[in-house]
């Protein structure tokens, strides 16, 4: 591989007479307008250059590329990824430029999601380094003729001590040239790290702050088309007439074209409508205004999301399949508890809608730009969309404005290719804010039922929890009835909870939309009853919900949830390696609520709340401050949020996604919900939609790592979990008050 | 018809409707991307940009209302990149994702034109139009008390 890319490094700087934009593939048209695999660093000019793999390319420059082949979507991947590679590879930092992976299986894994791009692949990064260290090493031994264990890499440069000479990396190019790969290499100690662990700051800072970062939806091609696309309100259905004559009269119209019906299930197919093009996004936005279409909204068209609620509560409240027993959960016991928890559905809402451009060339090959969480799956789904082979297809990859979990289906990418092909032109489809609302991948609609067993000593001990949802699963194949196995996984079935009788149970729900998944997906709401149930418990028990918690927590143990018949998925990974800790639980518990203060006088009318939650193998622990005012609005006055994720790299990013989970946790608690009427979602923007805006952000969110030398675990979502029930404990705490119901302001509360 | 304006202090005329807002006359025309879109209906200030140095959500503004005026996008805040803005935005890591900070920035700069030294308060007010998903606010908050002090 390094030997072509080579090649074609050499082949673009002799067509073009420029170097670094990191051009190293085949050259189409569309390529020649826009770099497709984007570059950030220094510039400078090389004429040769070594890759010891795909992830790494050493220049005669000196400049060490670093091929970043997981989405950046605020996560801060652009910057950690490079962190992890440089500090084993011993390059300088000032010395490493980040380029954008095309999507290509050459790469592994690039599914941009369940918060897997440290914890799946820090040893794969640090191995790409290290072996790149040691092929220059072994350059420089065989360039002086000295044993390879007698060199050093040391600050972009190998040294051999004994003769006291040195060569930077840009120095061994040439004779690295030809010589073979190293497969493996020994990684460094962990107090030897460089970067590994350090604050370093965003390299895509200056972008971000200039206009210059190019997002899905700031592609520009000779030519283009914009794209905007009616689809049927309610999903499944299809257009029974249009009327297309008021909109081709819209200066700036071009085309009309009627998409390819919807399938079930939807996978990530186009799902239907009409698609408006014009020569810029605002006509076809008018044009698309002008269209007459009348619907025949399908199979889905009577769901309403009022009578669903009481069809899911009532299938929560009733016998399901078990999928978790431990001891026998209907004991008698001398006093019992139980409540129902729902959530509504929600759209994750990034700030850029999903966007895509692509052009099809005469040779029938497609050359897109997505924003896109999954680069190898919108290749493949562009290649099937197409009928064209997936080698066929380039998938560059822009910067995300904001990903959730949207961005990993790739619908909205296999519109714009299939209409690049319709008319010969470049295509961008760009989805406006009320498309986003009203036509994605739903987050989960659930209902939970519980009922815990307490003996007159105020001891737990039963525990039943049925939790019914539509499922994800729902979106790949026919006919699904409720829950899949991989949802369990995600914040029921490891359950943490000391209580020696305990039954998990799972309850049917047909999906009505498209589900999908959004940040933190079933976690979301499994934690959210989880520990709003225990704090009810608490109260009910007349204890401290801080020290309830530890002692329903119970002692420092590894769960392994199979004791329990359960089929634990653990995020892909051995219990071995990342182990269900109740002792790491207990730590983040007791951590936060130290940072909080708990136990300390609050000013008149505040309360402080607390939960705690294990997801994508990271522990995480939240208290939050809120008082009501005297208008009744609901006020979080501050979060404090503690994370123990093993291992982290970049600490300032850390701390930021913990930031970030506690506005995204508040959105979802405060004011998220959609609604459907006749199949259809209801809302449609911010307004009827609302976020979390700056006058609701508490005063500060206080975030803490643990310090932990433990494998890294998830970092990007397990921060939003465990904010809800802490606001929902909390405003028990001030007014007496248990709600079980999300969104708050249909409480009343904003 | 062509609308004649200054954009970021180049005189520009465009051949647009008057009625298209101008955040797609900037993005679509113009060619300028930086500014972007969130929401279409001045609920979210993704879109912000000045005209005549007051911020104004340019998703819902016709470009018709730019005739004549100075409109300045992210682009043209500063020629090096280094307003104190976004030099402070740089300097805490605000962005996460980036996508809503052009708008943020364009709404933080206006408010330090109109109010130096803001409190806490001033901030909430001004900043609130402004949605950011990624939830960047409380570094929002410090990086404009952190320009607000490199101004003085």
């Amino acid at each position: 591989m390094s030997e072509l890319r080579k090649i074609s490094r050499r082949e673009f700087m002799k067509r073009t007479g420029q170097a670094g934009g990191g051009l190293v593939f085949a050259l189409t048209f569309a390529s020649a307008c826009q770099p497709n695999e984007v570059a950030v660093g220094p510039a400078a000019k090389a004429s040769a250059s070594v890759a010891p793999n795909v992830y790494v390319n050493i220049r005669n420059d000196g400049i060490v590329e670093i091929y970043c082949h997981r989405s950046e979507m605020g996560q801060g991947i652009r910057t950690s990824l490079p962190q992890v590679i440089a500090d084993e590879l011993e390059a300088d930092w000032d010395k490493v430029e980040v380029i954008q992976a095309i999507g290509h299986e050459k790469y592994g894994d690039q599914n941009t999601d369940g918060s897997t791009s440290i914890r799946n692949h820090f040893d794969l990064l640090r191995n790409a380094g290290a072996t790149g260290r040691d092929m220059m090493i072994a350059a420089a031994a065989q360039m002086w003729a000295v044993p390879v264990d007698e060199c050093v890499a040391r600050e972009h440069a190998v040294h051999h001590e004994a003769s006291g000479k040195s060569a930077g990396y840009g120095d061994l190019v040439e004779t690295a040239t030809g010589m073979p790969q190293p497969e493996s290499a020994e990684f460094k100690a962990r107090e030897d790290y460089r970067y590994i662990g350090k604050a370093m700051d965003t390299i895509d800072g200056r972008a971000f702050t200039t206009g210059g970062a190019k997002y899905g939806t700031d592609t520009v091609l000779p030519n283009m088309l914009y794209a905007s696309i009616e689809r049927c309100p309610a999903f499944g259905g299809t257009a029974t007439s249009v009327e297309d004559v008021a909109a081709r009269a819209v200066a700036g119209v071009v085309d009309v074209i009627r998409m390819p019906e919807p399938t079930s299930p939807p996978l990530f197919n186009i799902q239907g409508g009409i698609a408006v093009l014009a020569s810029n996004s605002w006509s076809a936005a008018e044009g698309r205004k002008a269209l007459k279409i009348e619907w025949d909204r399908g199979v889905n068209g009577e769901h309403e999301s009022q009578a669903y609620k009481k069809d899911l509560i009532a299938s929560a409240s009733a016998p399901g399949t078990t999928v978790l027993t431990r001891g026998d959960a209907d004991e008698q016991t001398h006093s019992q508890h139980e409540a129902v928890y729902y959530t509504p559905y929600l759209a994750q809402a990034p700030m850029e809608p999903p966007a895509a451009t692509a052009i099809v060339n005469e040779d029938g090959s497609c050359e897109v730009w997505a924003a896109t969480q999954d680069p190898q799956t919108a290749r493949s789904t562009v290649a099937e969309t197409l009928g064209i082979e997936k080698e066929q297809v380039t998938m560059n990859v822009t910067l995300l404005g904001g990903g959730f979990g949207r961005k990993s289906k790739p619908d909205f990418v296999a519109e714009a290719a299939w209409l690049a092909r319709e008319t010969g032109r470049p295509v961008m489809v760009a989805w406006s804010r009320e498309d986003d609302i009203r036509h994605g991948y739903f987050h989960s609609v659930s209902a939970q039922y519980f009922r815990a067993g307490i003996d007159k000593d105020g001891a737990t001990q039963t525990w039943l929890q049925r939790s019914s949802f539509p499922s994800i699963a729902s979106t790949f194949a026919p006919d699904v009835p409720g829950p899949a196995g991989f949802e369990l996984g995600l914040g029921l079935l490891d359950a943490p909870w000391n209580v020696p009788n305990m039954r998990i149970e799972t309850c049917d729900a047909k999906a009505h939309l498209r589900i999908g998944w959004l940040r933190s997906v079933c976690n979301v709401f499994h934690a959210f009853g989880a520990c709003g149930f225990v704090d009810e418990l608490a109260h009910a028990k007349g204890q401290d919900p801080k020290e309830h918690l530890l002692e329903m927590i119970g002692p420092a143990r590894k769960i392994d949830p199979a004791n329990d018949s359960a089929e634990y998925g653990n995020y892909g990974h051995e219990l071995g390696k990342h182990p269900v800790d109740t002792g790491r639980l207990s730590a983040v518990a007791l951590k936060v609520a130290d940072m909080a203060e708990w136990g300390r006088d609050l000013p008149e009318g505040h309360g402080l709340g607390i939960a705690v939650h294990r997801s994508f193998l990271a522990y995480v622990g939240a208290v939050a401050e809120v008082s009501v005012d005297e208008s009744g609005k609901l006020i979080v006055h501050d979060l404090w949020i503690a994370i123990d994720a093993g291992t982290v790299v970049n600490p300032d990013r850390v701390h930021s996604q913990l930031e970030g989970a506690g506005i995204f946790g508040m959105s979802l608690a405060l004011h998220g919900e959609l609604t459907t009427k006749d199949g259809a979602v209801v809302e449609g923007n911010f307004d009827s939609y609302p976020m979390t805006r700056m006058s609701e952000t508490p005063a500060e969110i206080h975030t803490h790592i643990m310090e932990s030398d433990a494998p890294p675990g998830g970092v990007g979502e397990p921060g939003v979990p465990p904010i809800a029930p802490a606001i929902v404990n909390a405003y028990f705490a001030v007014s007496g008050k248990r709600v079980r119901e999300l969104p708050l302001r249909n409480a009343g509360l904003t | 018809m062509a609308i004649d304006f200054e954009l970021n202090g180049e005189s520009v005329s465009l051949d647009v409707d008057p009625a298209m807002p101008l955040l797609w006359a900037i993005r679509d025309i113009a060619g300028l991307t930086g500014t972007k879109y969130g929401c279409g209906k001045a609920l979210c200030g993704t879109c912000t940009v000045h005209l005549n140095g007051q911020p104004v959500r340019s998703c819902v503004l016709p470009a018709s209302a730019a005739a004549g005026a100075k409109i300045t996008t992210i682009e043209g805040l500063s020629e090096d990149g280094n307003h104190p803005v976004q030099v402070a935005w740089r300097e805490l890591n605000v962005a996460q994702c980036g996508y809503c900070q052009s708008g943020q920035i364009m709404s933080a700069v206006g408010l330090l034109e109109r109010n130096p030294n803001p409190t806490d308060a001033d901030i909430d007010e001004a900043m609130n139009g402004n949605i950011c998903r990624c939830g960047t606010y409380t570094r929002i908050r410090k990086a404009i008390h952190r320009a607000a002090g490199d101004k003085s």
